[in-house]
């Protein structure tokens, strides 16, 4: 096995290595989740609490409250829908923006293909994904809604698929970005908490359907997730031009990400 | 067989006194996006320049070299954690590095789950921790510990783990730097054995950088020297270039009478030597020490004495010698092979018993002793205090 080691000169995807490594995504999801759980006393439960108690707030305010229209879909299954989707990309962004900062001790230290820390990062937040998903059917259930669970197979996978892909980008490119410019770390939760609401994960995207904002809509690779995952049991009907047109956005933003990270990754030992 | 390791010139440069300092804020660089900001002119620091050696298969090259040589930069470029400026590497096998052991370790993750997380960054499948995982328990001693937080281990117990995956490791070159720096006597004297047959044994090729030229003398077969960024000496013999290393670090370590500070006398030079009458200030155990003591005779009251005290690093007195003076130059030899491995100093009165004294200093000359080959040279590494002088006295049965 023969490899030069210098200066990086032209752009590459390193897939041959992560293949390499790829024990090691499991480690650090592995490792993120033992430790996620390991304190908390009720452990699991919290995967499940928290999109519970979400769901019970939103549905207090805006159903009761502000009667925001939900599809004609009972409001708690409309914004668990919303929710779960929401959840892998706001926990997924955060910690894989955040993760080469915290692994800095690493990172300085011992070699490895750098994009394992994001990717797994968002690994991890799909783990508690699981958790709400359940919680989701349980109350589809529970609402005895007519589910065609065919279509809850092919609709979801490709929903979590967009998330995943616009995650990642997003991800690693501000990844790359934390590492540069430190005071961006203030700026991400603010950020995110900005795309809940410019998301559909409280209300229908419906009611935007005229203009930019229509159009916005239809290119949202996360509105276009939301949407899918909350047809995939309601059955509602599917833009499917807009999810491909918004799995092209999400390429992009994906495509961005990882040259970004690929191009700053060499210098993340010096600046960290 | 081509060489295992081939550094061709190798350069790495960084920018220093500007931005590079601080961590860079978005803040600063949209407040003023125009123009470069008002900040001194970056300097360009070569950590290394042009270095160039070849490391044949199985050899165990010691890298050492003074603060600020260069050494970690070399390493950390090696272990590819960052990117040389110009020049590259050539590697024919897979390398680990050790820079710090114990990388990645979780406090509230278990010994066991910290062995497989530990062990899986260092670059080890889980198949082999599987194989190694009870050598690596049995290495570390914490079998009764395996299934408890990180965080109850002690700082021992966390070390020995963390080396106890780290020397399981089975690259074609492995990269340490340092790591004997702290545990338990016994535990460093099973890291060294474990290094010797890693190195000599199993013919791995193995990198170390370490300040104790004791352990280099003892585990490597050569030496790469590395002053200011440049490959000094490579030598062939580990001897050799520790030699050079030792010769690097003399200053000036005579004591010189002024007049100022002691009242008297007599005293004009005090230094320590080489027997060709060089003051240094590092030696080893095989060199003899020559303490010159250069004096004004005439102005000396008859019968005073010269008494002379070998401080060790916590300025206690290991011996004392004394001596009428009857010249002007008194020279005391100390023999090779009596002090050990340390910091030592000396300590002079000139008087005349019972009561009059002439002259005195303190914790003067300051000289450093390195063992390169006694027998007790694997206790230098961790601070264990065997003594300050080899015994005169033999196993008889």
């Amino acid at each position: 096995m023969e490899y030069i080691i210098e200066r990086q000169h032209k752009f590459s995807l390193g897939l041959k290595e992560l293949i390499r490594y790829r024990e090691l995504f499991y480690f650090f999801t592995w490792r993120d989740i033992k430790v996620k759980y390991k304190q908390a006393a009720l452990g699991f439960l919290w995967a499940v609490l928290q999109p519970l108690l979400m769901m019970l707030i939103f549905t207090l305010i805006f159903s009761k409250g502000l009667k925001v229209s939900s599809e004609g879909i009972p409001y708690p299954v409309f914004a668990l829908s919303g929710l779960i989707i929401w959840n892998i990309f706001s926990t997924g962004l955060l910690s894989s923006a955040n993760s080469m900062v915290t692994n800095a001790s690493i990172i300085k230290k011992i070699y490895f293909p750098r994009l394992i820390i994001p990717m797994s990062s968002i690994l991890t937040a799909l783990f508690d994904f699981c958790f709400a998903l359940l919680v989701y059917i349980c109350v589809v259930i529970w609402y005895s809604h007519s589910t065609d669970w065919l279509r809850v197979l092919y609709c979801l996978p490709v929903s979590i698929l967009l998330t995943v892909f616009t995650t990642f980008g997003l991800g690693t490119f501000l990844a790359a970005f934390n590492v540069k410019y430190r005071d961006f770390q203030y700026v991400i939760p603010f950020m995110i908490q900005f795309l809940l609401f410019v998301n559909p994960v409280l209300y229908s995207s419906k009611i935007f359907q005229e203009g930019i904002l229509g159009w916005f809509m239809r290119l949202n690779p996360l509105a276009n997730a939301i949407n899918l995952s909350r047809s995939a049991f309601t059955g509602s009907p599917i833009d499917w031009m807009g999810v491909l047109y918004s799995f092209g956005v999400a390429l992009v933003l994906f495509l961005i990400g990882i040259y970004t990270f690929r191009k700053t990754e060499a210098y993340f030992a010096d600046l960290a | 067989m081509k060489n295992i390791l081939e550094v061709k010139h190798l350069t790495k440069e960084f920018l220093i006194g500007g931005a590079q300092e601080k961590y860079l804020a978005l803040r600063d660089v949209l407040s003023n996006p125009f123009k470069k900001f008002k900040q001194p002119p970056l300097v360009k620091f070569k950590a290394l320049d042009d270095v160039s050696f070849d490391v044949a298969s199985g050899d165990s090259v010691g890298i050492i070299g003074r603060n600020g040589a260069g050494k970690s930069t070399l390493l950390k470029i090696l272990s590819r954690i960052t990117p040389p400026t110009t020049g590259k590497v050539i590697t024919r096998g897979r390398i680990a590095s050790l820079l710090e052991v114990g990388t990645g370790f979780h406090m509230e993750l278990t010994g066991r789950e910290n062995i497989y997380m530990n062990g899986s960054i260092l670059g080890m499948r889980k198949k082999e921790i599987d194989r190694h995982f009870d050598a690596i328990v049995d290495f570390s001693g914490v079998e009764k510990f395996l299934d408890t937080p990180l965080k109850r281990y002690s700082s021992g117990m966390q070390l020995r783990l963390a080396f106890a995956v780290a020397a399981h490791l089975e690259p074609e070159i492995l990269i340490i730097d340092e790591v004997l720096a702290v545990g338990d006597a016994e535990f460093q004297k099973k890291c060294l054995g474990k290094m010797d047959e890693v190195s000599i044994n199993d013919g791995r090729t193995v990198l170390f950088v370490s300040h104790h030229m004791g352990t280099i003398a003892q585990l490597c077969k050569k030496v790469l020297l590395l002053e200011k960024g440049v490959v000094l000496k490579y030598a062939d013999n580990a001897m050799e270039g520790i030699d050079q290393y030792l010769k690097l670090n003399r200053n000036n370590p005579s004591y010189v009478n002024d007049g100022t500070e002691h009242e008297v006398i007599g005293v004009k030079r005090i230094s320590v030597t080489n027997t060709e009458g060089e003051a240094l200030s590092d030696f080893t155990n095989k060199d003899e020490i020559v303490v010159d003591f250069e004096l004004e005779y005439y102005q000396i009251p008859q019968n005073t004495s010269l008494y002379v005290s070998i401080l060790n690093q916590y300025k206690m007195p290991v011996f004392s010698e004394e001596q009428i003076i009857e010249a002007n130059r008194m020279r005391l030899k100390i023999f090779p092979d009596f002090l050990v491995q340390g910091n030592y100093s000396i300590s002079v009165i000139l008087h005349l018993i019972p009561s009059e004294t002439y002259f005195t200093a303190e914790d003067i000359c300051p000289f450093h002793i390195t063992d390169i080959d006694s027998k007790m040279i694997v206790y230098n590494n961790f601070n264990h205090n065997y003594g300050n002088v080899f015994g005169k006295a033999k196993w008889i049965s």
